[in-house]
Formats: structure tokens, sequence, C-alpha cells
């Protein structure tokens, strides 16, 4: 599947994807270090990370456990915070928020795909879908008819009542990524959107956020699994907390 | 403040969580149902014991004339006391603190009382007029008997409400002339008495016509006066200087407990009450208790539930929920459950009281339970305030808690 998948790409049966791709950074890094404390001793996770990912990109994130390839997603999902160095995020720098600010930046530049999934589990896709548009004040029938219509893009108009412990780890991940879209993000973050599905899932989910990225959408995957990485434009590799350089090796080129 | 949404939000989410919810509202309404029945219970048992003491004044003495069981200047044991109208006369006059004071003398238990073609037999007392502060006698008609009565040894009569309803019926009493064994009585007054209905199947005369009637000459059976508002002390103080007044006047030793039996109701009235001090502080040191109880039980409930609920936090904080909206929910949704759930156990133990004293047989233990609904309610609002702050508290953390850990894959 994957060989065969890689060869379509080859042969160009497959859109290119960079249309969307500008000039403007949508990310921004630069000397972001970060360490935990343990004890006594200090676990430094990222060093120096540079990095530069540009408005309508999709690039991957991939390293080893305990490369800090997490943690860095979490930084840029400012759901965490960070040592020294400098982030912007939409031109936006983000350092030192209130918790209130993140939390209001969270909800308007970024939509979270976890691997597994987060849905909240006493809600149906529906609610589950809309719950990032009630935390804009936006009044519930207009949620319900906007979470609705992204519903519908991710295939799913017909499982709205449903509970996420009635549907496949696919369905989940879907009702999860609309619900990362329906606040119209700039970024889509996903951390190992795949890690809980089998292969054929993996890539209709995969197809999913290439569509996603097609709309302009700048998407990030965390991933270790090689085939997943190798479908966005462009692949980060961490290795003890630092982008190992001279490799970023443009996949689709 | 009123957040339709949020509500909605909070309704959802309690529904979704039934047993959590149920938990949280058991242990709140229980520890209020239990405390209103036992504040209730100390109530009542306090009404009960108050109730018997309801007959007479709390502020008395009581005495009546025994046999001698001590020689005393010459005298041998087992002479009888017998007390006088000079005997009244003298603590009357000389007994400094003595309030009310009257005499009694019984005529025979049953006499015959009839007026018209009504015949039965009634208890039939003669006293001084300031018996009816000694027995808390209410008058409903007419008046009791007064001094003229005594100085003119008037035939006049003052009837129980009993009474005057199987002799006169619809009939007015006043006025009107009863016999009591033969003799006529007029009556002029009619009465009710808080000691019940035995106390009121009783017909009063004035102690000197009886006296004169039935060939008593001074004889009194038994002597009782008040003593205001005297304490303890000053109680003693008064029984004392009456006992050796009365030890006296008829020659026997004031340590002689059978020639005089005496009867201090303020003291007894006293120990009551102090007896009903322990009770009602332990009622409240065990209704604090459960109250600690129920704000541990609600506490531990919440801690648990936000615990279980930290994946959820992470979520929400995920999808751009600020840290005072996810502790505003969680305090709101404890607030209400605690708050509903309180009035609950509130109303239960109400109705619960109110069925026991509705139905439940006049007992030695217990009267109209009830419960100060000033306190019942503020030990409401005291759980409701300890849901807040036991939500308040763990929800404070895990609003802290960086999303990361909290959605962590385990």
């Amino acid at each position: 599947m994957n060989a065969l998948y890689s060869m379509l790409m080859e042969q160009g049966a497959l859109p290119p994807c960079r249309c969307t791709v500008s000039f403007v950074s949508m990310i921004r890094l630069t000397k972001i270090n970060k360490s935990y404390r343990i004890g006594q001793h200090a676990l430094h996770v990222l060093r120096d990370v540079d990095l530069h990912i540009k408005a309508g990109e999709m690039v991957s994130i991939m390293g080893s456990s305990g490369s800090g390839k997490s943690t860095l997603l979490n930084i840029l999902g400012i759901l965490d915070q960070y040592d020294s160095g400098d982030y912007y995020l939409d031109e936006t720098p983000i350092r030192a928020l209130s918790e209130r600010k993140a939390a209001m930046y969270r909800n308007r530049f970024i939509g979270f795909v976890f691997q597994s999934f987060n849905l909240l589990p006493f809600k149906n896709a529906l609610e589950n879908v809309a719950v990032p548009l009630y935390y804009q004040g936006v009044s519930r029938r207009k949620r319900n008819r906007i979470a609705t219509s992204y519903l519908d893009r991710v295939g799913l108009a017909d499982w709205a009542e449903h509970l996420p412990s009635e549907m496949s780890g696919g369905q989940k991940q879907r009702v999860a990524i609309a619900r990362a879209l329906v606040a119209r993000p700039r970024v889509i973050l996903a951390d190992e959107p795949t890690g809980a599905l089998d292969s054929e899932t993996s890539y209709q989910i995969m197809q999913i956020l290439e569509e996603v990225n097609q709309s302009g959408i700048t998407v990030v995957v965390v991933t270790h699994e090689h085939d997943i990485a190798e479908r966005t434009h462009r692949i980060i590799r961490l290795h003890d907390g630092r982008v190992q350089t001279g490799d970023p090796v443009p996949v689709r080129q | 403040m009123f957040n339709l949404d949020r509500w909605l939000e909070i309704f959802d989410t309690l529904l979704r969580h039934k047993l959590r919810t149920a938990l949280t509202a058991l242990s709140v309404a229980w520890g209020i149902l239990m405390l209103v029945i036992l504040l209730g219970a100390g109530t009542g048992l306090q009404k009960r014991v108050e109730y018997n003491f309801r007959d007479d004044a709390v502020n008395s003495i009581w005495m009546s004339p025994g046999r001698t069981s001590k020689p005393f200047e010459g005298h041998a044991i087992g002479r009888d006391i017998r007390f006088t109208n000079e005997d009244y006369d003298y603590i009357k006059n000389h007994i400094d603190g003595v309030e009310y004071i009257t005499g009694r003398y019984n005529l025979w238990n049953n006499l015959v009382v009839t007026y018209g073609t009504k015949k039965s037999s009634f208890d039939v007392r003669s006293s001084h007029p300031d018996h009816k502060y000694l027995e808390n006698t209410i008058m409903l008609r007419g008046r009791f008997l007064n001094d003229l009565d005594l100085e003119e040894r008037r035939k006049v009569a003052a009837i129980g409400l009993p009474v005057a309803k199987f002799l006169f019926g619809d009939e007015e009493p006043m006025g009107k002339w009863i016999h009591i064994n033969g003799i006529a009585y007029q009556v002029v007054g009619m009465f009710e008495d808080s000691g019940g209905e035995g106390e009121m199947r009783k017909i009063y005369v004035p102690i000197a016509t009886a006296q004169m009637a039935y060939g008593a000459g001074e004889r009194i059976h038994q002597l009782m006066f008040t003593v205001g508002n005297a304490s303890v002390d000053e109680s003693k103080r008064i029984e004392n200087e009456v006992r050796d007044l009365l030890a006296k006047r008829h020659h026997f030793s004031p340590d002689d407990k059978r020639a005089l039996r005496l009867r201090n109701n303020v003291e007894n009235f006293r120990e009551v009450s102090t007896i009903f001090d322990g009770i009602r502080l332990f009622v409240w040191i065990v209704g604090f208790m459960t109250i600690v109880a129920g704000i541990v039980g609600v506490s531990n409930i919440m801690l648990i539930a936000v615990k279980e609920r930290t994946r959820e936090i992470g979520i929400r904080k995920a999808m751009g929920a600020t840290p005072g909206e996810i502790v505003g929910q969680i305090v709101q949704e404890a607030v209400f459950i605690t708050a509903v759930a309180g009035y609950m156990g509130l109303l239960a133990g109400v109705v619960l009281l109110e069925l026991v004293s509705r139905y439940v047989p006049e007992n030695d233990f217990i009267r109209d339970p009830q419960v100060d609904m000033r306190v019942a309610v503020s030990a409401t609002v005291l759980l409701v305030l300890a849901g807040a702050l036991a939500g308040f508290f763990p929800a404070w953390r895990a609003a802290r808690v960086d999303p990361v850990v909290a959605l962590r894959d385990e």
C-alpha cells in the first residue's frame, strides 16, 4: 500500500499540494530551549531549536521517543511554556502569555488532533465538534449549525447523535479533525494522529488532513511513522532535542 | 451572571454523570436530613420535659406536714404535724421573698356535685385567692376566688371547663347555684388549666368557707407559695427560713425531713434545665459533627470528581477554555447540586418531623419535635459553601495543570 502510494506520488498522479504555500511565516521558532526538572536533575528536552514553517505548509516532525517532539508540539500549541528563545505564531509573539490570553490564542489560531482523539466521552459527535465554539461564545443554535457542516465535511453527518464510544477509531479521529477545524484555525497540530489507527484508516485520515491543508490551513503532524511523514511537504527530524541539520530533504520535490 | 448556555452545559454534565451526581446529592441531603432530625428530636425531648412542668409554677415551693421522725425538745417521735391558718399568716407576713401564697384544704375526693338533674362527682379543693398563680389557672369567664370571699366566707365556686360542660351544657353557668354534697355554691368563674384535663375537672371554693362548712376549724392541708424570679440560692434561703419558722412553731427539728415534706420547684427546674443544657450541647456537637462529616463527604466526592475530570479539563483547555471558565463551571455545578440536595434533605427532614408530631401518639419521650428553621437553613448554606470550596480548590489546581499533563496518553 505504502509503496503503491509512493509510486503514484512520484509519477505525479496525485495532485501537487504546494499550491497554497506562501512565503508568509506561520510558525517561527528561534533558539527555543526547554528543560524539565526531575528531582534534582534538569532534563534538557529542547536545545536551541530553530523552526520555520510557512503559511499553508504541511510538515511532519519526526523523532524517536524522548527526542522532544511532543514537547515541541506542546510549545507550538501554547499548551506548554518554553524557557528561552522566541516563538512567533502568525507574526504574533507567543511569550509569557496569561492563561486567559493563551486560551484565546489556542481557540483562534490552533486546532488540535490527538493520538487518543480526546473527545469528551459524555458528549455526542456534534456536541464534541461544537466545544471550541462554546468557548468562543457562539450561540447554541449557530454552534450546532456550524458543527453540523464540519461533521458533514469529514463525512460523518449521519453520526451526529452518536457518542464516541459508539464509533470506530477512524470515525473518532474524523470527529476530532472536525472539532479542530470548527473554530477556523490557522494551524492544525496533529500529535500522532494515526498512532491508534490501522494503516488503511491512517491513510483516510491523512487524506482528510491533506484536504485541510489544501484549503489553506497550515498542518503540522508529529509522527514516528515514515509513510505518514512522507506524505507531508517536509520532514523535520528531532534528535536529542535538536533539529537535525543538513537533512531536511523535501519529500515531494 | 445568568448564562443559559452555562446552565445547559451544567445540567448536561450532571445528567451524563448520574452516579457521581447522585452520590454527591445523597451525602449532602443525608447530612442535612440527619441534622434536622437531630435538632428536631432535641427540641421534642426538651418540650416533653417542659410539658411535665407545665402544671405548676416553676418558681413555687410546696409543703405538706408529715409525722415527726426525730425527737425534739422532749417530744417523742411519731407526732403528726398540722398546718393552720396561723402558719399561712406567719409565712405571708414574716418571710421575705414570698410572692403569692395559698393554703389548700382538700375536701373529700369525688364529692357529689349536682345542678338541676345533672349529677356527678368532682374533686373539690378549697384555697386562698393566690392559688391561681400556683397552678397556672387561666380564667375563661368570671373570676377566681378573692379576699372578700374568704372574709365573708361566701359560698362561691370557680369551676373547671369540663365541670361546666357537664353540669351546664350550653347553659350559662355564671351566677348559677350548684350543690356540693348538699351545700349550695354560686358559680363565679370558669377556668382552664395548662395542666390538662385532670387539673380542670376541679372545683375551687374559698378555704375559709370550706373550713367552716366542713368543720375543719383552722386546719390547712398544704401550703405553697411562689418566690418571684428568685435564684436557686435565693429560693433555698426562703425554703430554709420557712422550714425554721414552721419547725419553731410546731416544735420539730428543722432537720426532720419527715415532719415537713417540702418540694422546691425552682431547684428541680434548675436541675432539669441543666440536664437540658447538656442535651442541647450534645445535640449541637453531634449536629456539628454531622455537618463536618457532610462537608468531608462532599469534598471527597468533589475531589474525586475533579480528578476524574482532569482529562476533560485538559481537552476543554486545549479547545480554548480559560481557567476561569473551567473553575466557574465546576464550582457552579457543585453549588447547584449541593443547594438542591440540601434543600431536599431539609424538606424531607421537616416533613418527617411534621409526620412524627402529627401521628406519633403522646408519649413520655418526645413532644412536638420541631427544628429551628434558621439553624437548618444556615446548615444548608454552610454545606453549599463547603461544596463550593470543595469544588473550587481541586478545580483551580486542575485548571492550572498544563493540558499536556492532563492529556498525556496513559
